[in-house]
């Protein structure tokens, strides 16, 4: 009796099988998906679920070292109430120093990176190789040079005196937000130069002489063809630039002393010093949304008038 | 004669940015064969001392050593993900391909001081596990597969998919056309994938600077040197050996990538 059970679920189970290897031949993106699965598993148990758990934090709250889990809004409350008028400075105060830092990569990264797309014809790989080394050489050791170059004691002050320009240090140049902004312009240079040169390098240089012919100067046809078409590239690379630097944490906190501190430093300090996690996370939110906010009005911005070039 | 000017000043302007993206790096370097405790000119003569107390400073080895296994498996495991989340991508067709390529994507562009803070909540709150060098090597996975997917996407677009389906048509099975057609072409893209995922983990701060439990890895050592003035020369040598192992790789990466690209222009690949 209970062989024969067990004889006929071995069939059943057989033909299920067979059934499933017909369809797994006869589809052959399921072994698309298949090969996609320990990647999709990785984003979902270590990005999806982490993101999801701190927003979940963000309505909870901290009683010593437990965490109520009772749903509130009491975190984001405190972020717009007049408590929390320190994180709304710092907020805006990380996305200007962002924005200028960004600014300023794009506005130097830009003439390189034309440079290399139209006047360098022999050697194009050693300069390509040249800025990408930067790019490859670790983060916290450029952060690190400007931490010696700056000092009060640094290689710009004691230069100074040594050459008999100044005879004390100048206090200025480390430990705030124009010395962060300094920094992450030079750590990020790297980032900007590649995508603005792919997209100059793509250009059809038949359409450069087309507007020569038909009379434009230099600065015309560069207004009109060269710049409009290198937008996509220009573009990629302040959002490239910009999203990661608002949420710096290494760079303030090297360079930055008191009056150079940035979102991402309170954030990590409420997680840990200032034991309060749900705040943190409120708080992680709220520089997320604004991020989102100041990209969707850059595109915003500059999207219309993309698309008018594109059209004509 | 005026487009004469400008090419000049561009040219002027481009040795100048790369004077500045060198100068201030390359300062580390000097500094650190410096007698001095303070980083500061006048430079005041020649020492060795700063790299011969590193071989003899156990914590800086531990931290070596550390960096080293963690960037090891950071970069395999990566590595066989990004291959097989590539193989899926480039072979096969199915609904939903492009959502699931940007949303992999996705952890490039989260600032990672959100991740690190996530996934430390995640380790901490809900599965309970004490933070170790494996919470970092987690972390780091999940930043360097979707690195790892980009170079080897592009490497499995870059030859020809017949060369898989002859061996298929010739009656070898799909694991031996694995290993004796696929894997041998994609092998360019693994080592740069498997290079670009060690270095990126090597150098990586924030994470492990939420995700490390007793022991450090090599960025969060140099990080707490930094704030000791006494031992910022010690920092000095241990930043430019750092900096002459990158460049080594990075020589390394590009000379190997050329002779692959110079063995396809001659028909051998």
């Amino acid at each position: 009796m209970a062989a024969t059970g067990t004889f006929a679920e071995g069939r059943r189970s057989a033909s299920t099988w067979d059934a499933l290897r017909r369809f797994w031949r006869l589809h052959p993106g399921l072994r698309g998906l298949a090969l996609l699965t320990p990647a999709l598993i990785i984003l979902i148990v270590m990005m999806v679920a982490p993101l999801l758990l701190t927003i979940a934090l963000s309505f909870a709250t901290q009683t010593g070292f437990a965490i109520d889990r009772t749903p509130t809004l009491a975190n984001y409350a405190v972020l717009f109430a007049e408590e929390g008028k320190l994180y709304r400075i710092l907020i805006w105060k990380s996305l200007w120093m962002s924005f200028t830092a960004t600014i300023a990569v794009v506005l130097l990264a830009y003439p390189m990176a034309y440079y290399l797309a139209f006047r360098v014809h022999r050697r194009k790989l050693l300069w390509i190789i040249l800025i990408t080394v930067p790019f490859w050489t670790s983060y916290l050791l450029r952060v690190f040079a400007w931490k010696v170059i700056l000092g009060f004691n640094g290689a710009i002050n004691s230069g100074l005196i040594t050459l008999g320009l100044i005879d004390k240090p100048l206090e200025f140049l480390l430990y705030n937000p124009t010395a962060v902004t300094i920094t992450l312009a030079h750590a990020w240079a790297a980032y900007a130069i590649l995508p603005i040169y792919v997209s100059l390098e793509k250009i059809d240089r038949s359409l450069l002489e087309a507007a020569t012919d038909l009379g434009d100067g230099p600065l015309r046809r560069f207004l009109r063809v060269t710049l409009p078409l290198s937008l996509p590239g220009t573009i990629a690379a302040t959002l490239l630039v910009f999203i990661p630097t608002v949420g710096d944490y290494l760079t303030p906190s090297l360079v930055g002393g008191t009056s150079g501190i940035m979102v991402g430093n309170s954030i990590a300090a409420l997680y840990g010093k200032a034991n309060n996690g749900p705040l943190g996370a409120a708080l992680s939110i709220a520089m997320m949304l604004a991020i989102t906010l100041v990209v969707c009005a850059f595109l915003a911005a500059i999207g219309p008038k993309r698309l008018r070039h594109k059209g004509a | 004669m005026r487009s004469q000017t400008i090419s000049r000043l561009l040219t002027i302007f481009a040795f100048a940015y790369l004077a500045f993206l060198y100068v201030p790096v390359l300062l580390l370097p000097l500094f650190s064969f410096n007698d001095n405790i303070y980083v500061t000119f006048p430079l005041k003569g020649f020492t060795w001392k700063w790299y011969q107390s590193m071989a003899a400073n156990q914590p800086l080895i531990n931290a070596l050593v550390a960096s080293i296994q963690v960037g090891f498996a950071v970069s395999v495991v990566s590595t066989v993900i990004g291959m097989l989340a590539a193989m899926g991508l480039t072979r096969y067709q199915f609904p939903g391909k492009g959502l699931i390529t940007s949303t992999i994507m996705l952890p490039l562009v989260i600032p990672y001081i959100i991740l690190g803070i996530s996934l430390l909540s995640l380790a901490r709150q809900v599965l309970n596990i004490d933070l170790s060098l494996w919470t970092i090597v987690a972390a780091h996975v999940l930043v360097c597969v979707p690195l790892s997917m980009l170079v080897l996407i592009a490497r499995m677009e870059g030859f020809d998919k017949s060369l898989e389906e002859a061996s298929l048509d010739l009656g070898e099975s799909a694991w031996r056309t694995f290993w004796r057609v696929t894997f041998p072409l994609a092998i360019p893209g693994i080592v740069s994938s498997f290079l670009l995922c060690f270095s990126t983990s090597f150098d990586e701060f924030v994470l492990a600077f939420f995700l490390s439990g007793t022991e450090s890895t090599l960025p969060i050592y140099m990080y707490s040197l930094l704030r000791f003035p006494a031992k910022v020369p010690g920092a000095l040598a241990l930043a430019s050996c750092i900096l002459l192992g990158s460049i080594i790789v990075i020589v390394f990466a590009e000379w190997y990538r050329r002779r692959g690209i110079q063995a396809q222009q001659e028909g051998l690949v």
